[in-house]
């Protein structure tokens, strides 16, 4: 059986040899392990990749051979861009739900305690997994949002109602749909942190950026149209949609907001993160 | 060594832990005892950072844990429940513990095998056993070559042989000049694996001693008498520093005389005996007279069981003392 002469070298010289020590680039690096390494992980970008790409080719194909029973109406409002970029709706389940796992799977598991034993300062730790996650839906979801767009636009083009990167607008939207599953995901570990409990976590996440819209919209409509523009939702999707009404806040200005909420749930995370009992 | 200093952890009321003060040596396997809910886990998580103490302070080689640079180069961990997400592998998991610190992959290699897990070490830690999962978590605690380990409940779950192997690897650890703390309920086994002990019983501290200490308390004899007249030879027996329990009509169980003694008191008297049984009380009896006042959660028949919060003294059935201040309380 095993002894413990093969322990490695005598105690305490592992340590004083090689510098050895929690750094933030280090933790970064252990989140990018933990986040690769989990097939579910794999399995819901690959998801959302589906979503955006496949969901926005099929409803731009779906609204050119449906181009000519349109009402004058509708084609005054028609939004190229952001039909393509329909999808994004879709592949916010699939990256806030992965967002709230970040926490919630380590908290449901027992993985956290391994988790803050090697890094009790445990902040570190909250950067390092929203870094991490939201550098990978970056990238993965700006490069899905620009394949949708051209995908959408040349099924639009066959009814000459497509549009291009270069009309006012259209640039910001197509890097915006990116930049709003980004900032979803964000939310995600925010609320994974605070909540700690995966389905607590989406049913936040979900009541928030899909039911508190339509629960507004019950109210007096000049409540609503107070109210509507500034809640999580409206103002992260002002950014992919280039054709907007009156109230809304405009793509950068909306986009802030968006972050602003984000960066409120992060703050709150930290500071319950570094203040409970693990 | 690992210095607790007046530790106290309440949860709103309910006190888990309470002004616990102990030493823990390098060199040697300290057994950290108590029964079920004692206290033993919320202890040792917050010796490790989990939890914050309501109040005292846990030192380790003079710093507090979350001070260290290379917390997992110093204090090795193996807590209760299972700390492993079950859907990455052993290889992975022990992978990205290792690099929060920088400690290289060729370390992560060799904790495997050191465990014995090196067929395993890429399938998922969720389908591994109890066992392997205690031997998974071990691989963690060593993973930085600390110089301190604490475990909670190691043997849990374990086959005698990994009990075997535990028990060896925890002496190699200390023998090498560790410092190793071990929580169990079991005397018996820390009887053999460790060489202190420190024993709590409702978050309190009930006995700081040497497991040869324990022992040789525990070993007082007590002497089974049978005889058909018990009752003449009760009143012979009785002396300044003897006790005897009558057990039925005809039995006494006496401490304080050796059986050879009361042998012969018998015969002077002409008092037949049929039976004449010198019983060493086991560890876990001496364990249990030890914390039974503190135990939290007696079994029992139903009606000693006054299941009222906040009733602190109800005399139950058998004597024993029932205390019940709610539930939801961590061991």
């Amino acid at each position: 059986m095993t002894t413990l002469t093969d322990v490695g070298p005598a105690r305490g010289e592992l340590t004083a040899q090689a510098g050895y020590g929690v750094t933030q680039r280090r933790v970064l690096l252990s989140e990018w392990t933990k986040l690769r390494s989990l097939r579910s992980t794999l399995f819901s970008l690959l998801a959302a990749i589906v979503f955006v790409v496949a969901l926005g080719i099929l409803i731009s194909w779906a609204q050119a051979s449906h181009w000519d029973q349109e009402s004058p109406i509708d084609r005054l409002t028609f939004d190229p861009t952001n039909t393509s970029l329909s999808g994004v709706f879709l592949a916010q389940l699939a990256i806030g739900v992965l967002g709230v796992l970040m926490f919630s799977g380590e908290y449901g598991t027992g993985m956290i305690r391994a988790t803050i034993t090697a890094v009790p300062h445990r902040l570190p730790v909250l950067w390092a997994k929203s870094i991490v996650f939201g550098v990978v839906t970056l990238v993965l979801m700006t490069v899905s949002s620009f394949v949708a767009f051209v995908g959408g636009q040349a099924m639009l083009s066959s009814k000459h109602i497509d549009t291009t990167l270069g009309h006012p607008g259209v640039l910001t939207a197509v890097f915006g749909g990116g930049l709003y599953l980004t900032v979803v995901a964000l939310l995600g570990v925010a609320l994974g942190a605070l909540v700690r409990s995966t389905a607590g976590g989406i049913a936040t996440l979900f009541g928030v950026l899909l039911i508190l819209p339509l629960i507004v919209n019950f109210l007096p409509s000049s409540w609503s149209n107070n109210i509507d523009p500034y809640l999580p939702s409206s103002a992260g999707q002002d950014i992919f949609t280039v054709v907007r009404d009156s109230s809304s806040l405009g793509p950068w200005t909306g986009f802030l907001l968006f972050c602003g909420y984000a960066a409120v749930l992060l703050a709150a995370a930290a500071v319950v993160l570094r203040r409970r009992d693990a | 060594m690992i210095e607790v200093q007046g530790l106290t952890k309440r949860y709103g009321e309910k006190v888990a832990v309470s002004e616990l003060s102990f030493t823990v040596r390098p060199g040697i396997v300290t057994g950290f005892l108590g029964p079920n809910g004692s206290g033993k886990s919320t202890t040792m998580r917050m010796i490790v950072g989990l939890d914050q103490p309501s109040e005292g302070s846990v030192l380790i080689n003079g710093q507090r844990y979350r001070d260290f640079r290379a917390p997992l180069c110093e204090v090795g961990a193996l807590l209760e429940a299972r700390s492993v997400h079950t859907g990455r592998s052993a290889y992975n998991h022990l992978l990205a513990l290792a690099q929060t610190h920088g400690i290289p992959r060729r370390r992560v290699g060799d904790v495997i095998e050191l465990v014995g897990l090196g067929g395993v070490a890429r399938k998922r830690a969720g389908g591994f056993s109890l066992g392997m999962g205690q031997r998974l978590g071990i691989a963690a605690a060593l993973l930085g070559d600390p110089g301190t380990l604490i475990l909670d409940e190691p043997v849990n779950g374990l086959d005698p042989e990994g009990i075997r192997w535990i028990r060896t690897l925890l002496q190699d650890l200390a023998a090498q000049g560790r410092t190793v703390l071990v929580s169990s309920h079991l005397m018996s086994e820390m009887a053999l694996t460790a060489e202190h002990l420190v024993v709590i019983g409702q978050g309190r501290l009930i006995a700081d001693m040497s497991v040869a200490d324990f022992v040789a308390g525990a070993s007082e004899n007590v002497v089974h008498v049978r005889s058909p007249r018990a009752p003449e030879l009760r009143d012979l027996l009785l002396a300044a520093d003897v006790t005897i329990r009558a057990d039925g009509a005809d039995v006494l169980e006496v401490s304080g005389l050796p059986s050879s003694r009361i042998g012969e008191i018998a015969a002077a008297a002409g008092i037949a005996l049929s039976e004449l049984t010198p019983r060493q009380a086991s560890l876990e009896e001496a364990f249990m007279a030890l914390t039974h006042d503190a135990v939290e959660y007696h079994g029992g028949s139903a009606s000693a069981l006054p299941h009222q919060p906040g009733d602190g003294s109800a005399p139950a059935a058998g004597g024993a003392r029932l205390e019940t201040h709610g539930a939801g309380a961590r061991s």
